[in-house]
């Protein structure tokens, strides 16, 4: 938790001035709507984190939710299929292709950000092709199944703000995924395997195996996540949904604390790095900045965490060798 | 080769020191340094000779002691320089065992490295070419100074990094290991070099364990052991007796009994295994219940390949067996089954470097401590102290990150690494480059434990005196394949050194 403490005075920072600046911020609707947000994107941000650790990336998760979200109002309404059938598929058609980005990246040793570009566009392409670049939705049916992402959970002794269901699969994905890294042997060989890679493999672990292993996480994660954000919105394009939620997600991970040399994954961390984001769109947007500025304060703000972050880790470094040579 | 009447001292050393999180590499080195004279300094691996030198060029300070540059009117100034360019400055220059020089640059350009001719910015070639080849001439090399660096052999680039120090105006030469890559007329042509430049008044540092070379040039030598000097010995006194009894000293009587291995059942089988890195040569070898074998052989002759092939990393063809049963082929089914390998580049295939010392002791523990995939952390916390206790790792603190410790502690969290899945097989590739002399110790007693306790171990290492001094049993290698075997009480340094070198093995012995 210590290394988070400049980020986590940043988010503060953030909420303040926003809600200083006299705008709607503490509204019980705003704060829900970013809790929902910071929910959905945590999911993602978290799949990729897993990658992230084993010093890999993947670019193709943006495509998964467009593929995933498209294709199941897509089987639901145009095919009439049964949500029964239609879950089960979806995730296990992204667990399949995080097995082949992994496969692709362990045995043919092809590079994960060429392998994950070419699903970037792959998957976007047939979710577009598929069909036929048209709106797909729910046109108002299956509303119970919506629930899971659109449901608000009443709290004791709040009247106006009820906590948004996405948040229960955020709150046991992070606790499952932080137990996992840290108390089990496949978290500590993933880590290990991100730290560095020769050494794993002297040390006997199956770091093909772990390496495939998380892809197939993040994929996943990236199909859930595709399902509940077309969950929440009700209807998408093919051309524009998820647009970008790769680079929201690596840069929650990577403000979060997760080295992209691998190795080293907070979960508190990305899930902090998410909900700053978000609540920096959410500024953006409130205090009349114009979203058109929404890219390039994020990349500001993500080059700045970065920066500081390496700054202290050198200066911590330099410290240690001093401390050693004496 | 007569000392001359001009020596003078030029630069002392007071009572250095230099200690590694804890450990002493170095203690109490008193010396001086005479112009117009050839100081050797010798001593066994991890004697304490690197870090000596690394500290009088500047590239580590001394923990403990002064150094004093005395100049040309007698008197005696402090120096404190935190840098190599601080120690060049002050006339010190620091050559290489493998000099490396930036191949795309002509030997003008390389020797006149940052003090390049110029007018106005524009390079003044021709002038730089004049003086370059008067420095040259003085080293002794004939050769164009527009030759390319990347066309000299390793014994050209030494001159030539020679050359580079003169015309710095260096005063005090410091050589590590200059022969270490050279032929024999090359060595003759540079030790002729250096007696000229002692003859001119440059004080030359020498640094090798070829004791034939430091009897033919030195004028005084210094003995190190265990970081500290074992003696200073005059041109007068000097005969090859002498230097070897005080560098090797009381380590000579230190040799621990060894069980008798004669009845002890065969553990380790390996049967014409092939590695995948282009080896032709199938090898076999036995090693029984409780030995400790050790692959002796040149810089290349194939025993990391062959360690590895065992180890389960490019193992192409033949068979290997473990108390006569088939191992699995990958690395991660044969350490499930005892056996275990400790890389010689701990840094990139050993060491996990931003994480702490516990961790890197129990990374293959861990699936034997672990219950359902979830790890014993009671379990591992024992583990880990116990492995601290047990190899005596400094400092004892397993939150340490790894890569602060001295490299001898690495190596010991490697080790220990191995040593908590008890190991059937236990594979060492230079199980001491780069360690100290206490842990180098401590680490010979741990591998030897092992051993008593029945691990069948395979070592390699360059280090013959380490090989003579840990194995009962030594394989040498030459050209991928293993050409001979000698018992601990046939084996001497010479016998194995012509068959690593191509020799046949009823010369040898």
């Amino acid at each position: 938790m210590r290394k988070h403490w400049g980020l986590l005075g940043l988010f503060l920072l953030v909420c303040m001035v926003t809600a200083l600046c006299g705008t709607n911020f503490l509204t019980a609707y705003n704060l829900m709507n970013l809790v929902q947000r910071t929910a959905l994107f945590s999911i993602l941000a978290l799949g990729v984190g897993i990658v992230i650790g084993t010093g890999g990336i993947d670019l193709s998760l943006g495509s998964v939710v467009c593929l995933v979200g498209i294709a199941v109002p897509w089987l639901l309404i145009e095919h009439g299929w049964s949500p029964w059938a239609v879950v089960p598929i979806v995730m296990a058609g992204s667990a399949f292709i995080g097995l082949a980005h992994g496969l692709l990246i362990t045995r043919l040793r092809l590079q994960p950000f060429l392998v994950t570009l070419c699903g970037l566009l792959l998957y976007r392409g047939i979710a577009r092709w598929m069909t036929g670049d048209q709106s797909q939705g729910f046109q108002g049916g299956f509303a119970e199944l919506r629930e899971i992402a659109v449901g608000r959970i009443p709290l004791p002794g709040l009247d106006t703000f009820r906590l948004p269901a996405t948040a229960i699969p955020l709150i046991a994905l992070a606790v499952v995924v932080a137990l996992v890294l840290s108390r089990t042997i496949w978290g500590r060989w993933l880590l290990a395997t991100g730290s560095n890679e020769a050494a794993a493999r002297y040390s006997g672990i199956p770091t093909g195996r772990i390496i495939t292993g998380a892809y197939v996480a993040c994929s996943l994660l990236a199909g859930l996540g595709g399902m509940l954000f077309i969950f929440d919105v009700g209807s998408a394009q093919p051309s524009d949904f998820g647009n970008f939620y790769e680079l929201y997600a690596i840069a929650a991970a990577v403000l979060g604390g997760c080295s992209l040399r691998g190795g080293s994954v907070s979960v508190v961390g990305i899930v902090l790095g998410t909900a700053t984001l978000q609540v920096l769109r959410n500024s953006i947007i409130l205090l009349g900045l114009g979203s058109q500025l929404e890219f390039a304060v994020i990349g500001a703000v993500l080059l700045a965490g970065v920066a500081a972050d390496e700054l202290v880790r050198r200066w911590h470094g330099a410290r240690l060798e001093r401390r050693s040579a004496l | 080769m007569p000392s001359l009447p001009t020596v003078r001292t030029i630069l002392r050393v007071h009572g250095i020191g230099r200690r590694f999180a804890g450990v002493a590499a170095l203690d109490g080195i008193d010396a001086e340094i005479r112009a117009g004279e050839v100081l050797a300094i010798v001593g066994e691996n991890g004697a304490g000779k690197s870090t000596l030198l690394k500290i009088l060029s500047g590239v580590l300070p001394p923990s403990t002691g002064s150094l004093e540059a005395i100049d040309d009117h007698g008197r005696p100034h402090e120096l404190r320089w935190r840098s190599v360019a601080e120690a060049a400055q002050a006339g010190i220059a620091f050559v290489h065992q493998e000099p490396s020089l930036a191949d795309h640059l002509d030997l003008a350009g390389a020797i006149l490295l940052g003090r390049e001719h110029h007018r106005l910015g524009w390079l003044n070639t021709r002038s730089m070419r004049v003086e370059a080849a008067r420095w040259l001439a003085r080293v002794g090399l004939d050769l164009d100074p527009s030759t390319l660096c990347g066309s000299l052999s390793i014994a050209q680039r030494q001159l030539v990094e020679i050359a580079k120090a003169l015309s710095a105006n260096a005063r005090i030469l410091i050589l590590d290991e200059p022969t270490s890559s050279l032929g024999d007329r090359e060595i003759e042509r540079l030790l002729a070099m250096l007696d000229e430049l002692r003859r001119s008044g440059v004080a030359i540092v020498y640094v090798s364990h070829h004791l034939d070379e430091v009897l033919s040039i030195a004028d005084r030598a210094i003995v190190l052991r265990d970081g500290r000097i074992a003696g200073t010995i005059d041109r007068a006194s000097m005969d090859r007796a002498t230097l070897e009894r005080l560098m090797v000293g009381r380590d000579l009587a230190q040799t621990a009994l060894r069980p008798s291995l004669d009845d002890a059942p065969a553990r380790l089988v390996v049967d014409r295994v092939i590695s995948a890195h282009r080896q032709r040569h199938p090898n076999s070898l036995t090693v029984k219940r409780g030995e400790i074998v050790g692959l002796a052989g040149l810089v290349g002759s194939g025993r990391t390949r062959l360690l590895e092939a065992i180890a389960g990393l490019g193992h192409a063809g033949g068979s290997i067996t473990l108390d006569g049963r088939a191992l699995g082929t990958t690395i991660a089914q044969r350490v499930a089954s005892g056996v275990a390998i400790v890389p010689e580049d701990r840094a990139r295939h050993g060491l996990f470097t931003p994480d702490p010392v516990s961790t890197n002791i129990s990374m293959a523990w861990l699936p034997r401590g672990a219950h359902a995939g979830v790890i014993d952390r009671a379990g591992e916390r024992d583990l880990v102290a116990g492995m601290i206790t047990r190899l005596r790792l400094r400092p004892a603190n397993p939150a340490r990150r790894v890569q602060t410790l001295s490299g001898g502690n690495q190596q010991k969290t490697m080790l220990g690494r191995w040593l908590s899945i008890e190991p059937s097989v236990l594979l060492l590739d230079e199980p001491t480059r780069g360690v100290d002399v206490g842990a180098r110790h401590d680490l010979h007693e741990a591998i030897r434990a092992a051993a008593t306790a029945g691990c069948a171990v395979l070592f390699a290492s360059s280090d013959l005196e380490e090989v003579l001094a840990l194995a009962d049993r030594i394989l040498v290698m030459h050209d991928g394949a293993i050409v001979g075997e000698f018992t601990r009480a046939q084996a001497t340094e010479l016998a194995i050194m012509s068959l690593a070198t191509g020799g046949a093995l009823e010369a040898a012995r």
